[in-house]
């Protein structure tokens, strides 16, 4: 079967197993022969990260196990995904603790990519708010991981891209709301520095992020859009409807071109016709904006795409913004989607991404002078002291992973420790060289 | 709230339907062979709305055992209003051209004992006088197939059933409503190379079973254009058909 991730960049043939129940899991004959499997959730990692020759998918782990309506915490399996979450509990008056951009991943998904959103610089990641996880390792057997119980094995797979074995259940806490909407303000920034002031301004709002131009230059290089939010107190706690649009087909990625892009930002940006726009809006429409147009990862063509996403520290921040934005812009490459984001304290997750600083995301065609330019942009990265989101890499080099990600060998030591390397890999991990 | 008894209920289809069920907070009682799975599943319907869920084992083939079985849950839940019946097995279509025993299990458990069931529970919605009974057969029923006539035979022998069922009770207003699946993402499916646009996914099912249920229509093809794909099949000379490897 051809598989993929999200980025449709690169496509392999695959053999997919998908167990029945936990059990069937635990049994897999790959823990009787030496094979070595890759864990996959819904495939919403850009890259290959999910991708192997034989992969164990958690599809049909979809159930949920035990909820506590006092305090909030949701034992459930981990192919359960997060839309399916919101569905059941927005009635009920609870949220996510941390959602990232789409709705359509599964919660083993969630932690093995530690994912972040809008509330970093106050929630921090998902991992952040796992109760427990239960975790098929080598030998196939389940081992019960939390930051009391076997810490190390639970620090290396909240962010571990699967490589720690495959995830069966578990429990994390949910949050109250009293409503499904969001109260959202809009704030104009008319260059990078005033987008960089306006999320230490802003900083005590729950939820920030903003869209970046990444087309225009000069005075106006960086300007952006800083959208902010809290949950509202009033309004229905009604849950999201299934999207309208689909993209069917892959589009021909020529309609993507400096024009049409710049086009589209220029659009964008000059709809918020004020400094600074209140609205309330549900939260499908903030937090999933994206997810209303099914397939959209068909609009790069069929060659696919890859986003790429670094993170530089607060103190190298507006200089390393500056300077990477810069060649980005002068490449003319950049997509019409940019995301800038401040983030807060990193955790103790070995491979976990965030750190104190800011994040840049953005997507890129794939064509063949891309890759060079994000070699260029790696080097400079890491020259700042930054690194590279796994989640969304297909490209990185086995030696920037091990300088931008310090804690590796403790990673690569509990792997050893349980089991589980030369077990689980990906292709993401033989080019990371973490399967040697 | 409606009372749902389902037979068969770890069957991927079935579960589909019991969540969008659960959602609107029916109360079901649920049968199948694997009582960890029954579990599971019980947990997840409850916490997604379920009134109350009650499980127990029972296997299908043990046609002894479908009286007892299906009173304790007529008991249990006091009104059916809908049983759902989706048991069921894809066996290896070569094994059953090699080995006859093997070939009469698969018939055991995709006909007699849907036969078996269904006697019971017709017996039972004549005493309550209402109710639906919603039965998975196949489209793979409508016509002899190289591919898994076996299969197909016990399918053809559940529809016909069916039909005869449908006219027999509509006099006593009992619903029968019989579902005839195309090509569904299950485990039945897996592994098995089939082009991804024709594979339909089991919530997808799901809806149009509950619209069917809902609407007290008498027979359903689910997705919708599988009743003109099998019109086609249908309509097929058997001069022309035999040659064909469908």
């Amino acid at each position: 079967m051809k598989m993929y991730g999200w980025g449709r960049y690169p496509v392999i043939d695959a053999e997919v197993i998908s167990p029945s129940s936990e059990k069937a899991l635990e049994r897999l004959s790959l823990f009787q022969d030496n094979g070595s499997v890759t864990p996959r959730g819904l495939g919403r990692s850009y890259g290959d990260s999910s991708l192997g020759k034989h992969l164990v998918s958690s599809q049909r782990l979809n159930h949920m196990l035990s909820f506590d309506d006092e305090s909030g915490v949701l034992h459930c399996q981990a192919g359960v995904s997060l839309s399916d979450i919101l569905e059941v509990f927005v009635p009920k008056g609870w949220f996510l603790p941390v959602t990232p951009g789409t709705k359509h991943v599964t919660v083993g998904g969630a932690i093995a990519s530690d994912v972040h959103g809008k509330n970093h610089h106050v929630d921090g990641c998902f991992g952040d708010h796992v109760m427990f996880l239960d975790i098929v390792t080598g030998n196939g057997k389940t081992v019960r991981c939390s930051p009391e119980e076997h810490p190390e094995l639970f620090h290396a797979t909240c962010g571990g891209m699967g490589l720690t074995g495959i995830i069966r259940s578990a429990a994390f806490r949910l949050k109250p709301i009293q409503s499904a909407f969001i109260d959202q303000i809009t704030y104009k920034a008319s260059n990078l520095d005033e987008s960089l002031e306006q999320f230490e301004r802003h900083a005590d709002q729950p939820y920030s992020v903003a869209w970046i131009d990444c087309i225009s230059r000069g005075n106006a290089l960086g300007r952006s859009l800083l959208m902010t939010g809290r949950h509202a107190r009033h309004g229905e706690l009604s849950v999201h409807t299934s999207s309208g649009i689909n993209i069917p087909v892959d589009m021909p990625s020529m309609l993507l071109n400096p024009f049409s892009i710049k086009a589209f930002n220029t659009v964008y940006y000059h709809k918020v016709r004020h400094q600074e726009v209140h609205s309330t809006v549900h939260y499908e429409p903030f937090f999933y904006p994206l997810d209303s147009i099914g397939n959209w990862n068909r609009m790069y063509g069929k060659e696919g795409f890859t986003q790429y996403q670094f993170v530089v520290p607060k103190a190298a921040g507006k200089q390393a913004m500056t300077s990477i934005l810069k060649q980005i812009v002068e490449s003319r490459k950049g997509s019409f989607l940019a995301v800038l984001k401040a983030f807060g304290q990193g955790n103790d997750n070995y491979l976990s991404f965030p750190e104190e600083g800011y994040t840049l995301a953005l997507d890129f065609k794939i064509e063949q002078d891309l890759f060079s330019l994000l070699d260029t942009l790696d080097a400079m990265v890491l020259d700042y002291g930054g690194r590279i989101y796994l989640t969304k890499d297909a490209r990185m080099s086995g030696t920037t992973f091990r300088k931008s990600y310090p804690k590796w060998e403790i990673f690569q030591k509990v792997r050893e420790d349980f089991g589980t390397l030369h077990r689980f890999s990906s292709l993401q991990s033989q080019r990371l060289e973490l399967d040697e | 709230m409606k009372n749902i008894l389902i037979l068969g209920a770890t069957s991927a289809i079935a579960e589909a339907v019991a969540r969008k069920m659960a959602d609107r907070g029916d109360r079901f009682y649920l049968l199948a062979r694997n009582k960890e799975r029954l579990d599971t599943i019980a947990s997840d319907l409850a916490i997604r709305g379920a009134k109350e869920v009650k499980v127990s084992t029972f296997d299908a083939n043990d046609t002894a055992s479908h009286q007892a079985c299906l009173e304790t849950a007529y008991s249990w839940l006091e009104t059916i209003d809908v049983a759902l019946v989706a048991h069921g097995t894809l066996g290896d279509q070569k094994e059953s051209e090699t080995d006859a025993d093997y070939a009469l299990q698969e018939l055991q458990t995709n006909a007699i004992s849907t036969i078996s069931l269904l006697t019971h529970l017709a017996n039972i919605m004549e005493t309550q006088g209402k109710g639906t009974l919603a039965v998975i057969s196949s489209v793979a029923g409508d016509r002899g197939r190289p591919s898994n006539y076996v299969y197909g035979t016990a399918k053809a022998a559940v529809s016909t059933f069916c039909e005869g069922l449908q006219a027999r009770l509509y006099k006593k207003s009992i619903h029968v409503l019989t579902i005839k699946p195309g090509m569904v993402e299950t485990p039945m499916t897996d592994g098995m190379d089939l082009p991804a646009v024709l594979l339909a996914k089991p919530e997808q099912v799901a809806t149009d079973i509950l619209n069917a249920i809902e609407k007290k229509k008498d027979l359903l093809y689910t997705p919708w254009y599988w009743k003109y794909v099998m019109m086609g099949i249908i309509h097929t000379p058997i001069k022309l058909f035999k040659k064909l490897n469908l």
